[in-house]
């Protein structure tokens, strides 16, 4: 099972740090700070694998790593995974980054953690390997960020429409009327087939008239 | 801290900003972001941690109402669980908006349930969610299918009892016809196989299948990851399938075929490969072994170690460590590899290398290890790295060292890099080995000795810093074994150990071991000035301790006579007679009794009376009740039986006693020395005189070895050189070179500071003697035909054939061997130490109340036509349980380990022949029976008997129950019949001893919740504690973990493992039973038990 993944520069900033284990804010931040300390002073040509310091639990755990540019990415894993094994999966992490961010750097990881943390979420669930496919990864990604747009879409229509009917401004008659015909064409434009597999499209019809805007 | 989460949280506000729909109303975006930026602002401004307390209540509260207020809409509830998110991220309780985030997540939209995500997911590790895993459901889609199984693990994981329902769910995952749901479902069983392999081996052909269709190619392009097939699959696959075949030779011969396809397909082109690869050869070790396999095995291990990539070379170390044991001559084939990766820049590659050495370490190269282990140790700064090699090396040098000197150089620099990190055993095990000593006194004398001159010139050393440990052992061993100095007089010694004293660097703790060995020195001494400014410094010390030491020694000193009986020479192994009952004190007891005291009770009594009044549920009974005995818990089990004799002629010790008493300071010091165990008899030491024969042979073949190497590299450079003769040093003593030595190897790898055989060991052999009794004659018998064959083996073995060897030997030998086997195996090749093998070889046989050692003997000839197996284990009586004119069935019961197996054995009287005999058993409440192979004979022979086995299991306690059944047979003339019987079995069936150690005792005590207490008023025949456990312990199994004083502690569990642990003690003649146990019931069940067996008796 993997512990923990953790990125930093190499300075030791903390860029990602995802625990699968339950540890203290404390020690979280202790662990970062040792790992970093046990993979910075480690030469290039030296292997990937080492022992886990003792806050993450000693020499059972391996910590596997990778050095990038200036970004390291180190897992945190028990006995039960295979080093090369995971060795790969940070070469596809890595991979969907830079295919998701298009030519990922560190400031990629700083304005957009939010992102990188639902990448990893599709790649790892649990400390468990749940997709290794990075096209598959992808796909999920770019079908959540559409979901993302469309009901930002939808709310920003509504949002529109309220704002009319509160500020009772001097909008055309037709525009009131034609805020709720919008957001219908749009939900009718949304291309049903190709909202994402994953995702309940019943959700979206139950939730249109629960919006607080009717309120 | 705050800043910390200040920054880490400079991306929540713009999530939740992004939120904002643009046209929003600039007011309400305004106030959303400024309440969680206005409450960080406050909070950094505040000044202290008090402050920051008060503000975050505040908002808490605040919070808390306005999400339970039904008129907040969903925003407003996003921004109240954003900032819930930060005052949880502050260390505060904000478990209450756990369940609004949930509501949250069903309603909202994605933005707001990544919000709600980012809120659960600390609350993941509470065990609030375990309930939802009953509502996921197999229908989804496949992602999210996916996602479902593995949130069943998490599951199952966090709570495995809430989810018991659900295995068969996995299973069907397993059978998944999406890829992804199917590989998710192995992490799954990757953990439960892991657990329990037995319970999965009916998966193997699946996992077998899964991975032949795999590595085929059968899978969709899409699973490909750089043309290789779903890779982490075959990864899990292969971890899998090691774990089932592991010493399982009928299921590894199911998985040869596919290892051996993917060992063929894992062409090398990239580092996954390389990973199944590596998978793959560990499984192929791991499971039961098969030449052919093997052998390629060992092919890839080679490719790993020589790649010239570093990765490949760590992992091609880590295989090699791993399969030295089974074959040592993979390890001189890569000797050169190994002996470059020991200099390697790398320090990781370096410590794989030296943990390969350590697992091939023997008494020929030793010294070159562990010269190297130092050299390592003296680099490295890492805590865990010098604890752990610090240990490695103690042990091989406490295994192995070829000679005294070497033995307490190594040992010293042990303690002087390892000082006060490494595992306090270590120092404990070497003062016990000094003073226990070996089988040769004058070696002993020479040990000790040697010790003592080096401790002498390592305190000579000016401005030098000992580690704390390390001091306390030098004086320790000063003060014991000076007088061995013939130089230095005990006034130097003395003189010495005070400068120490006085050094402002050692601790007050190492003070006291070294004011001990300053009283254990002064009666040897002949002037006492150093001692008297001793007194005098320490008799005004600020430390209590340091005064009482020095006030105890300075009234000895004033009394010589009585200090030398006190403290003499060279005893520190001999018991201290201690009369525990302190019966001396009879007297003053007495007389302040007629004065009217109240009379004396026990810690605990006073304990239950109090809580009793009280009535508050005392959560650490044994923290408390043991305090008071804590001077006979010292005692090591030798005391024993030593305990039991001081209460019989208490009067008598007591008297001898009073003299040593006065001085009860003292004997405190003698306490700390006491921690050495006693000696124990000599009788049963077996290893006494172990010839060491075959150093010279082994020597001769050492140096042909070296000298064939050295011809070999003649032309090589001198660097080169020096790695063959490095090379050869190291790899002594391994493989096939050495096959000579074989016969004698057991004698020669013994270990060369062999303790005199442990007490427990001892202790346990006299309990199973009187078990064995009846089975003797079984169980002698095929231990010699064992033996003898074995030998034989040995003679015979070659190198790698060796496992080879012990699996053709299995085969011809009886079931008994069959147990030993994996022992056998798990005994490295270069440790294989024969004699310790048999020797520890306590067979634990089941001996039923009721069979007598005349029924066993009638019985034999039956028990031998049982399955194989079940001949480990004496069956009880035959018991006729049903007959008519042509059959007659009767039962045994055969209590195994894991279940208890009942044989109902059908003898035909009538001169037909059966056409078919059946037998059935009718579901029960309480038990699970399965049936055990070869049940089901078609044939039966006319005037023979056929025997039938069902293993039963039990579901929940209960105290007798009943187990019905059928037979049904054809005769030849087609005549069909059926006879009903049934058998009682009682929960004594199911109880089986529970070997732990008191700690673990103490540990699973405080762990357990249902209790159950009850006095027994016992007969007089029967009043003395240990008649009383003797009496449980064979008549309800129990395992007896320790006794102290009147208190005694045993250990049972019920099949298959629900552990129950006995407290007990004896006052007059009441006993006091105490049960704790995991499971609510069988407490009661068990009192019940015991209150007939007592009454019984």
């Amino acid at each position: 099972m993997i512990k923990a993944i953790l990125i930093f520069n190499n300075h030791g900033k903390p860029r990602l740090s995802k625990f699968y284990q339950p540890y203290s804010e404390d020690t979280q931040q202790q662990i970062i700070r040792e790992t970093f300390h046990l993979v910075s002073k480690r030469d290039e040509n030296v292997c990937n694998f080492l022992e886990g310091g003792l806050l993450i639990g000693g020499s059972d755990n391996k910590l596997i790593y990778r050095h990038y540019a200036t970004l390291y990415f180190v897992f945190c894993v028990d006995s039960s995974e295979s080093e090369l094994g995971i060795l790969d999966l940070i070469q596809v992490f890595v991979e969907t980054l830079d295919k998701c961010f298009e030519n990922v750097c560190e400031l990629d990881l700083i304005f957009h953690v939010d992102k990188v943390h639902n990448i990893l979420a599709e790649m790892v669930m649990g400390g468990m390997v749940l997709e290794t496919n990075m096209n598959e990864i992808v796909t999920q990604i770019d079908a959540q960020n559409k979901l993302e747009k469309s009901e930002l879409y939808l709310q920003h229509l509504w949002g529109s429409r309220k704002e009319g009917g509160r500020t009772k401004t001097s909008l055309l008659q037709a525009g009131l009327a034609g805020a709720p015909a919008r957001a219908v064409s749009a939900v009718k434009n949304m291309n049903l087939p190709e909202i994402p597999r994953n995702i309940n499209i019943g959700d979206i019809s139950i939730k249109v008239p629960n919006l607080p805007s009717f309120k | 801290m705050s800043d910390i989460v200040e920054k880490t949280l400079t991306a929540l506000p713009g999530l939740f900003l992004q939120n904002q729909p643009g046209g929003g109303p600039a007011a309400a975006k305004a106030s959303f972001s400024s309440r969680l930026g206005s409450l960080v602002r406050s909070i950094t401004a505040l000044t202290s941690k008090h402050e920051e307390e008060k503000l975050i209540q505040q908002e808490l509260s605040s919070l808390k109402a306005t999400v339970s207020a039904p008129t907040t809409t969903l925003k407003m509830m996003k921004e109240c669980m954003v900032r819930l998110i930060y005052c949880e991220m502050l260390g505060y309780d904000a478990s209450f908006g756990y369940i609004h985030a949930i509501k949250l997540a069903q309603q909202g939209n994605l933005l707001e349930k990544r919000v709600v995500m980012a809120i659960l997911s600390p609350m993941l590790w509470s065990k609030e969610l375990k309930n939802m895993g009953q509502s996921y459901s197999f229908v989804f889609r496949e992602i999210v299918r996916r996602k479902a199984v593995l949130a069943l693990y998490k599951f199952h994981l966090i709570a495995p009892n809430q989810v018991q329902h659900i295995h068969i769910k996995f299973r069907k995952a397993l059978c998944d016809r999406d890829v992804g749901v199917m590989a998710a479902s192995l992490h799954i069983y990757l953990r439960m196989i892991k657990e329990n392999s037995s319970g999965y081996k009916d998966l193997t052909g699946s996992f077998v299948t899964i991975l032949k269709q795999v590595v085929g190619g059968k899978l969709p392009v899409e699973f490909n990851y750089h043309s290789v097939p779903a890779p982490w699959l075959q990864i899990q696959l292969l971890r899998i399938l090691g774990l089932l075949g592991k010493d399982d030779q009928r299921t590894s011969e199911l998985m040869y075929d596919v290892l051996d396809e993917s060992l063929r397909r894992a062409e090398l082109n990239h580092n996954v490969t390389y990973a199944i690869l590596f998978e793959c050869v560990h499984t192929v070790y791991s499971i039961y072994p098969k030449s052919e396999l093997l052998e390629k095995a060992a092919k890839c291990i080679g490719k790993f170690v020589l790649s010239p990539k570093i990765n490949l070379k760590y992992l091609g170390l880590k295989a090699l460590t791993y399969v030295i044991q089974q074959d040592p001559t993979l390890a001189l084939q890569h000797q050169m590899t190994i002996i470059e990766c020991l200099d390697h820049p790398d320090p990781i590659i370096k410590r794989e290398t030296l943990e390969l050495l350590y697992r091939i370490t023997n008494a020929q190269n030793i010294t070159v290890i562990v010269q190297k282990m130092l050299e390592y140790l003296h680099q490295s700064k890492e805590e865990y790295v010098i604890v752990n090699l610090v240990g490695k090396i103690a042990e091989l040098a406490e295994k192995y060292a070829p000679d005294n000197a070497w033995f307490i150089q190594t040992m010293n620099a042990v303690f002087s890099v390892g000082g006060d990190v490494m595992h306090p055993d270590i120092p404990n095990n070497f003062l016990r080995l000094l003073a226990e000593g070996f089988d040769d006194e004058t070696e002993d004398q020479q040990l000790r000795l040697y010790a003592v001159q080096s401790y002498l010139t390592l305190l000579d050393m000016e401005n030098v810093f000992y580690p704390q440990r390390f001091l306390q052992v030098m004086s320790w061993v000063l003060g014991e074994y000076s007088y061995l100095l013939d130089k230095e007089t005990p006034e130097e010694v003395i003189a010495k150990l005070c400068k120490l004293l006085m050094n402002d660097s050692v601790s007050s703790e190492t003070k006291a071991w070294l004011i001990a060995a300053v009283t254990k020195l002064t009666p040897q001494a002949h002037s006492s000035n150093t001692v008297e400014r001793l007194i005098h410094e320490f008799t005004i010390s600020l430390d209590t301790c340091m005064r009482q030491h020095a006030f105890e020694l300075k009234h000895l000193h004033e009394n010589v006579e009585l200090m030398k009986s006190l403290l003499p020479v060279d005893r520190s192994c001999e018991d201290l007679v201690v009369d525990a009952s302190l019966s001396f004190l009879d007297g003053f007891v007495a007389e302040g009794l007629s004065q009217g005291a109240a009379p004396y009770k026990p810690h605990h009594q006073r304990q239950e009376e109090k809580l009793s009044q009280e009535k508050v549920l005392n959560f650490e009974p044994y923290g408390l009740s043991f305090s008071s005995s804590g001077f006979t818990g010292r005692q090591s089990p030798a005391g024993i039986s030593l305990g039991s004799d001081i209460s019989g002629n208490s009067a008598e010790t007591g008297l001898k006693e009073t003299n040593s008493l006065k001085l009860e300071g003292i004997k405190k010091l003698w306490g700390k020395e006491g921690y050495l165990p006693k000696k124990e008899s000599k009788t049963g030491d077996e290893s006494g005189a172990l010839p060491i024969p075959q150093e010279s042979i082994m020597e001769n073949a050492d140096q042909a070895i070296t000298k064939k190497d050295q011809s070999q590299v003649l032309t090589q450079s001198k660097e080169e050189k020096e790695k063959q003769l490095l090379a050869s040093s190291l790899f002594v003593g391994l493989g096939s070179e050495s096959t000579i030595n074989l016969l004698g190897k057991a004698d020669t790898v013994s270990h060369k500071f062999r303790r005199k055989s442990k007490v427990k060991e001892a202790k346990s052999g006299e309990t199973t003697s009187t078990h064995n009794m009846t089975c003797s004659s079984f169980s002698s018998l095929s231990n010699v035909a064992y033996e003898d064959d074995y030998y034989l083996s040995t003679v015979h073995n070659r190198g790698d054939k060796e496992l080879k060897k012990f699996s053709l030997n299995s085969e011809l030998l009886d079931s008994e061997s069959l147990t030993e086997l994996p022992l056998v195996e798990k005994f490295s090749y270069c440790s294989l130490s024969t004699p310790s093998l048999f020797a520890n070889n306590n067979m634990e046989i089941f001996h039923p109340p009721q069979s007598t050692a005349a029924s066993v003997a009638k019985e034999s000839s039956l028990a031998s036509s049982f399955l194989e197996e079940t001949t480990e284990y004496i069956p009880s009586n035959a018991m006729e349980v049903c007959n008519n004119e042509t059959i007659s069935v009767s039962s045994y019961k055969i209590w195994k380990d894991d279940c208890l197996l009942m044989v109902w054995s059908v003898t035909n009287k009538s001169g037909l022949k059966f056409k078919s005999a059946d037998l059935e058993i009718f579901p029960a409440e309480n038990f699970k029976v399965t049936e055990q192979p070869g049940c089901c004979l078609p044939v039966m022979e006319a005037e023979s008997t056929k025997s039938f086995q069902y293993s039963v299991q039990i579901e929940k306690p209960f105290t007798e129950g009943n187990l019905t059944g059928f037979i049904s047979y054809h005769m030849m003339d087609t005549h069909s019949a059926q006879l009903e019987f049934s058998v009682n079995l009682s929960l004594l069936d199911f109880i089986r001893p529970l070997k732990i150690s008191s700690e673990d005792f103490g540990k699973l005590w405080l762990s357990f919740a249902n209790d159950v207490k009850q006095n027994l008023k016992m007969s007089e025949s029967q009043a003395a504690l240990p008649s009383v456990l003797k009496t449980l312990q064979q008549k309800l199994r129990l395992h007896i973990i320790e006794i102290i004083g009147n208190e005694g502690l045993l250990a049972c569990q019920l099949l298959p493992s629900i552990p129950c642990l006995l407290h007990c003690r004896v006052h007059a003649d009441v006993l006091a039973l105490w049960f704790r146990s995991s499971c609510s019931t069988l407490p009661d069940y068990l009192l019940y038990q015991c209150q007939k067996v007592m009454e019984g008796c």
